[in-house]
């Protein structure tokens, strides 16, 4: 098999524990991500990707759970030192590019900020270097080293805030929404942007989104997820094909196409999670139903999906 | 068919700082009875302020509109006051806007905000009023309305809160109803079902919409008619099939090849519009699009296309369908989609101005 660069196995984040308003924005999760590959998140909103994907980098504290990172768990206790190290190989890539870049810094100083701090250049000299070396690799330009956020469209500072992904050199790069706010023709440029990167670097991307096609394009493999739990895993292609948990259905079923004909016939499939008519001491959990095609689902469903399911 | 709505040249500008901004550069366009026209396109492309200029909404100044007619019903809305925009506004032609949370009013029951217009319009006792909130609310598919018609907006789900706001639009039967990016800010399933109660009720009421959105896949769904907008400009307009199987303006082909399809491989690099929209306190000589478009040829840097029409309902405006142009392959993401239709003309026709 691959070789896993993370593990995330069991990863619950609760909020208001033992309140009455107590949220379980991640339920016990599990997963892995390869080296070198895009795994896709989507789900609607509420239903706990950007937990997930901020609890993996420790923007939050775990409730329980583990995330190794090259066998090494993130969450616990850290020296400084140790979460440096940390810091520097895991990045994140935010959806607003308006409000993610600091107005009041330069973009030179926005971008050097993570080689400042982890004293990955020596001297003015060389940092600025690296600057003009990143400012290049995201399509943008030397002179836009010295100017400030609000002086870039929507397009280049989600470049902005790529090149400051880059900076210190990370092997995975968690991307929240990266492309949501920003126009079609934008979007393609950016993805292709990382498409690129990722090729050329041997990135590893945790991809959050809920544009379905965009992830589609995007990712090798696909987790959906609903209200905390992960409901379905497997393959990119393999998910549209063969989409096996009810909630997945149900989503495919609502992507609106750019093609009319196809919307003129399309039926949407409804999902109503009383659906399942789940007992009271039946085991519920992640199965896997074909190679790398695992489902959240029953005993019963679980032999009921093998038979559905087409090769 | 009945038109509705007619615009004529339509330009509209804002004063700046740092000049005058031209954000709808002469706009034609008409609107029938109870279809939906689409208008699609990035932001900056005027969009947004050719509807709110139809809503008489863009503040003036700095704003201002420097040209031409709308022409609602046969009245010209450009010449009305605003005591008379009032009775226009609400009861003729309503609008939906994209974040429901922002549009609703935060501190009146939703059932209030819906009895406001029914007392300004229709001239309701407040009871009556409260009666058809109630069925308003049920038409726009919210359960237990007797409930929700005295709660809060904070109450509601986005979902919920956009179908409130449709309730609002329509309550006063307009005949007109502008969307503004109504699914925007919802999710996939949320948007379907927003879309799915739009249209129905557009049945049942026999309104006419325009839509404004960036998805075209949202646009497939809703539209019978399709207005492709880039820098204050409509480029190309037609029937919703004609713009996805036989689309004519290479901005066009950028969009639509510019978006993965569910089909598509995804070892190949997506077809990306470079390079950014213009400014339009200076817009460009020629075709605007000139500069981000891979088969411009010289005359598009010197002279302005005009529209040619390629069939009854089609119109697009870019030098390729001149007699003249060189035959040019759309990218290969167009191509695949592109079949014949049976109402186009032989040839382009070159359409006069001032049509």
């Amino acid at each position: 098999m691959e070789d896993k660069l993370l593990e995330i196995k069991h990863l619950k984040q609760y909020f208001n524990i033992g309140r009455p308003n107590q949220v379980k924005a991640v339920d016990d999760v599990s997963f892995d991500i390869y080296r070198g590959e895009t795994l896709g998140l989507v789900g609607e909103s509420g239903c706990g990707k950007s937990t997930t994907g901020r609890t993996i980098i420790r923007l939050y504290d775990a409730t329980s759970g583990q995330v190794l990172f090259n066998g090494e768990n993130v969450h616990g206790k850290k020296s400084n030192s140790e979460l440096k190290k940390f810091n520097r190989k895991m990045q994140m890539i935010f959806q607003d590019p308006y409000a993610s870049l600091n107005p009041r810094m330069t973009v030179a100083d926005i971008i050097a900020e993570g080689i400042d701090i982890h004293g990955l250049a020596k001297g003015k000299k060389e940092r600025m270097e690296r600057v003009y070396e990143l400012l290049e690799t995201v399509g943008l330009n030397k002179e836009h080293a010295n100017r400030y956020p609000h002086e870039f469209s929507g397009g280049q500072r989600q470049r902005i805030g790529i090149a400051r992904a880059l900076a210190v050199e990370p092997e995975f790069i968690i991307a929240d929404e990266p492309i949501s706010a920003l126009d079609v023709s934008i979007q393609a440029q950016v993805v292709n942007l990382m498409k690129k990167l990722q090729r050329e670097k041997g990135l590893t991307y945790l991809f959050i989104a809920h544009d379905l096609s965009m992830v589609k394009y995007i990712s090798d493999r696909i987790g959906v997820m609903y209200f905390g739990k992960l409901v379905e895993l497997a393959p990119a292609d393999d998910l549209y094909k063969n989409a096996m948990h009810p909630y997945t259905k149900s989503l495919l079923s609502a992507i609106p196409l750019p093609d009319p004909e196809s919307e003129r016939t399309r039926r949407r499939i409804l999902y109503d999670p009383a659906s399942h008519h789940y007992g009271e001491n039946e085991k519920v959990e992640m199965r896997e139903i074909a190679p790398g095609h695992l489902v959240y689902c029953s005993e019963n469903e679980f032999e009921q999906y093998k038979t559905q399911y087409k090769k | 068919m009945e038109k509705i709505l007619e615009v004529k040249d339509l330009k509209v500008s804002f004063q700046v700082y740092g000049g005058e901004v031209q954000a709808v550069r002469g706009i034609n366009f008409d609107l029938y009875k109870g279809e939906t026209l689409a208008v699609v396109g990035e932001s900056g492309s005027g969009k947004s302020v050719l509807n709110q200029t139809i809503m008489k909404l863009i503040p003036m100044p700095p704003g201002k509109i420097t040209g031409g007619q709308i022409l609602f019903h046969g009245q010209d809305i450009v010449k009305k006051t605003d005591k008379e925009m009032e009775k226009i506004r609400g009861k003729e032609i309503s609008m939906i806007f994209q974040d429901p949370m922002t549009s609703l009013n935060p501190t009146m029951k939703v059932g209030h905000q819906i009895m406001e217009v029914l007392l300004k319009h229709q001239n309701m006792k407040s009871q009556q009023a409260k009666e058809r909130a109630i069925e308003l609310l049920r038409l726009v598919g919210i359960p237990m309305p007797e409930k929700r018609v005295n709660q809060y907006p904070h109450e509601f789900s986005g979902g919920m809160r956009q179908r409130a706001m449709i309730a609002i639009a329509l309550a006063a039967n307009p005949s007109l109803l502008i969307a503004d990016e109504p699914t925007t800010a919802l999710d996939v399933t949320i948007q379907a079902q927003i879309l799915e109660l739009m249209k129905d009720l557009q049945k049942k009421m026999d309104t006419s919409i325009i839509f404004i959105t960036h998805d075209l896949g949202v646009v497939a769904n809703v539209a019978d008619r399709v207005a492709v907008m880039y820098a204050g400009q409509i480029v190309e307009i037609g029937t919703v099939d004609e713009i996805f199987y036989d689309p004519r303006h290479p901005y066009t082909w950028g969009l639509l090849a510019s978006m993965p399809s569910l089909d598509s491989d995804h070892k190949s690099e997506l077809a990306a519009i470079p390079g950014t929209p213009p400014d339009l306190t200076n817009p460009p000589k020629g075709d605007a699009f000139a500069a981000r478009n891979q088969y411009a040829m010289a005359i598009d840097f010197e002279e302005e296309p005009p529209m040619f029409q390629i069939s009854e309902t089609h119109f697009a405006k870019t030098w390729l369908l001149h007699p003249d142009a060189p035959k040019v392959e759309p990218p290969e993401a167009v191509k695949r989609k592109m079949r014949k239709l049976s109402s186009t003309f032989d040839k382009p026709v070159l359409v006069k101005e001032g049509k």
